[in-house]
């Protein structure tokens, strides 16, 4: 070592620690709103109605807790990977705070009814204008720490996150376009989108569906590309395929949005190009499945008594099975039962627990330790009962999906011999309500998981004392 | 020329592209330079070649 410089870990265990909590909070409205589809009576407020807390939940998980993971794993990667520290400290301080201002502004205004309908994309004007802000400030401080970095090459999990951060800029972006109404004031605003029509809705879907290849896709795979072969303390099986596989990714997953519009006003053809760039997508998500978890080919015995290992292979597991369930989904002919049902929901939480949520939990119990001064979490054995929490609660959760939205949609298609539908539609959601009652129980099980994990992160963190590791020099100069 | 054909040509430039990319990571001559790309995120943190020597220790976990 030949400077006394040090990583900036600073930013990275605030977004750490705030990973956890915002996951508590997002994770629990869920389960709140899960409950109040078995229970109506739990609708108790206008603010606390199921229609304005779903946006809360999807917001908190995706952008909150999935947000702050994806901060905190590209920036300890980044500089490790790259041999430097954070560039611009400051500017990466901002994100932070700027980044937690936003959340807050969000657990405000949608409870309070202010929203642009955009799914996934409610906040209205001037947290859009902040969100902005914030987000090229993170692209400086990311592009700037590669570009002062002290190897020649550029690791394969900095460009998942750069691409995650280059195509989110251009998502919000375009789909944020809105005229606002600055009648109605900056504090209780008001706005309408560019787009109209058969255009908006292709415009909509085009960002909602790359949020999910992009921040919750791309980024992930980044954080995989670079915990899972440092947790199995192996290189990655094979680099070259994760160039291909970074390359594929890029080049198919902008044409896949059109599947969520199949059946509408949306062009036949466009329907069609969604539906076969979806089916294309099936062999980089494969491949990328297959290259971390064959990582441990000739190392199985790892996953026998690692938990955090656990994690990151599961929810690689995970991954590619939401990433053949949804390629089959996009084929229109399966579209037809599917589109509207549960079984969409179930696909959703497939890829967002078991997937992004195992692979930010993984990442977070390697980062853990090492942000505060320790060589493990304070306890591994709870570690292990969070793994069993959240890949049953995940089950339970996705299975009974299945079976409530392939019902919903066998129902809702069902015709009698004069050509009148069989069932009503009210016939429908009573014979949901037990699979509901089975999705708040799996809710509650990984909710149960992610508190064991905030109680095993706090003990790490009283027992160890906040360090910053000194910079290592690249292998090729020792 | 009409607007359709640049589309079809930008189609066909971004497939050969693509096929460009796959060959380039496939060859022989990248092959060294990305197995030690491969070895980056690895034995950089002191904390994992003690946690490595522990494990091979036959080290339990609490």
């Amino acid at each position: 070592m030949q400077s006394q410089a040090t990583y900036n870990y600073k930013v990275v265990r605030q977004f750490a620690v705030m990973t956890v909590i915002w996951g508590i909070v997002g994770m629990l409205v869920g389960v709140i709103i899960a409950a109040q589809l078995v229970w109506p009576q739990l609708n108790l407020f206008e603010f606390l109605g199921y229609g304005r807390l779903r946006p809360l939940h999807t917001n908190a998980v995706i952008f909150a807790f999935g947000g702050c993971a994806l901060f905190a794993t590209s920036y300890y990667s980044v500089q490790r990977t790259c041999h430097t520290t954070l560039f611009l400290p400051g500017l990466a301080a901002f994100t932070f705070w700027a980044w937690q201002l936003i959340i807050l502004l969000a657990a405000l205004s949608l409870p309070l009814g202010f929203t642009t309908g955009k799914e996934y994309a409610e906040l209205e004007w001037p947290i859009d204008i902040l969100i902005t802000v914030v987000w090229v400030s993170y692209a400086i401080v990311f592009f700037g720490t590669i570009g002062t970095r002290k190897t020649p090459h550029i690791y394969v999990s900095n460009w998942f996150f750069g691409a995650m951060i280059i195509a989110v800029a251009l998502l919000h972006l375009v789909n944020s376009a809105e005229i606002p109404v600055l009648a109605a004031g900056i504090l209780t605003p008001r706005s309408f989108s560019a787009y109209a029509g058969v255009q908006d809705a292709m415009v909509q879907w085009w960002y909602g569906h790359n949020a999910v290849g992009f921040f919750l896709t791309a980024g992930f795979l980044g954080m995989m590309y670079y915990f899972v072969p440092k947790q199995a303390g192996r290189p990655v099986y094979s680099y070259r395929l994760s160039v291909v596989h970074f390359w594929a990714l890029i080049f198919t997953y902008m044409w896949a949005g059109p599947h969520h519009l199949h059946y509408t006003a949306l062009p036949d053809w466009a329907q069609s190009l969604g539906m076969i760039f979806s089916l294309i997508l099936l062999a980089p998500s494969w491949g990328g499945m297959i290259n971390g978890i064959m990582t441990l080919s000739g190392a199985w015995h790892k996953l026998r008594d690692d938990p955090v290992l656990k994690f990151l292979i599961t929810s690689l597991s995970f991954y590619g099975m939401s990433t053949f369930e949804g390629p089959m989904m996009s084929v229109k002919t399966v579209n037809a039962l599917s589109h509207y049902t549960d079984w969409t929901v179930g696909h959703v939480h497939s890829g967002a627990l078991g997937w992004v949520a195992m692979v930010s939990i993984g990442a977070l119990y390697y980062l853990l330790p090492r942000l505060f001064g320790k060589t493990e979490m304070w306890s591994t054995r709870l570690i292990n009962v969070h793994f069993w929490l959240a890949t049953l609660g995940t089950v339970l959760y996705i299975a009974a999906l299945w079976i409530s939205g392939v019902m919903q949609g066998l129902m809702w298609r069902a015709t009698n011999a004069d050509g009148t539908l069989t069932y009503s539609f009210v016939e429908s959601v009573k014979a949901s309500y037990p699979f509901w009652t089975i999705r708040v129980v799996g809710g509650l099980l990984f909710l149960t998981g992610m508190l064991i994990m905030a109680f095993n992160m706090f003990k790490t963190i009283g027992a160890g004392k906040a360090i910053d590791a000194p910079v290592v020099a690249p292998a090729h100069a020792h | 020329m009409d607007i359709n054909d640049l589309r079809s040509i930008t189609t066909v430039l971004m497939l050969a592209l693509f096929a460009g990319i796959v060959w380039w990571a496939y060859s022989a001559k990248s092959k060294a330079a990305f197995e030690e790309a491969g070895r980056l995120p690895l034995d950089d943190d002191e904390l994992d070649v003690i946690q490595r020597e522990q494990r091979g220790a036959g080290h339990q976990d609490k």
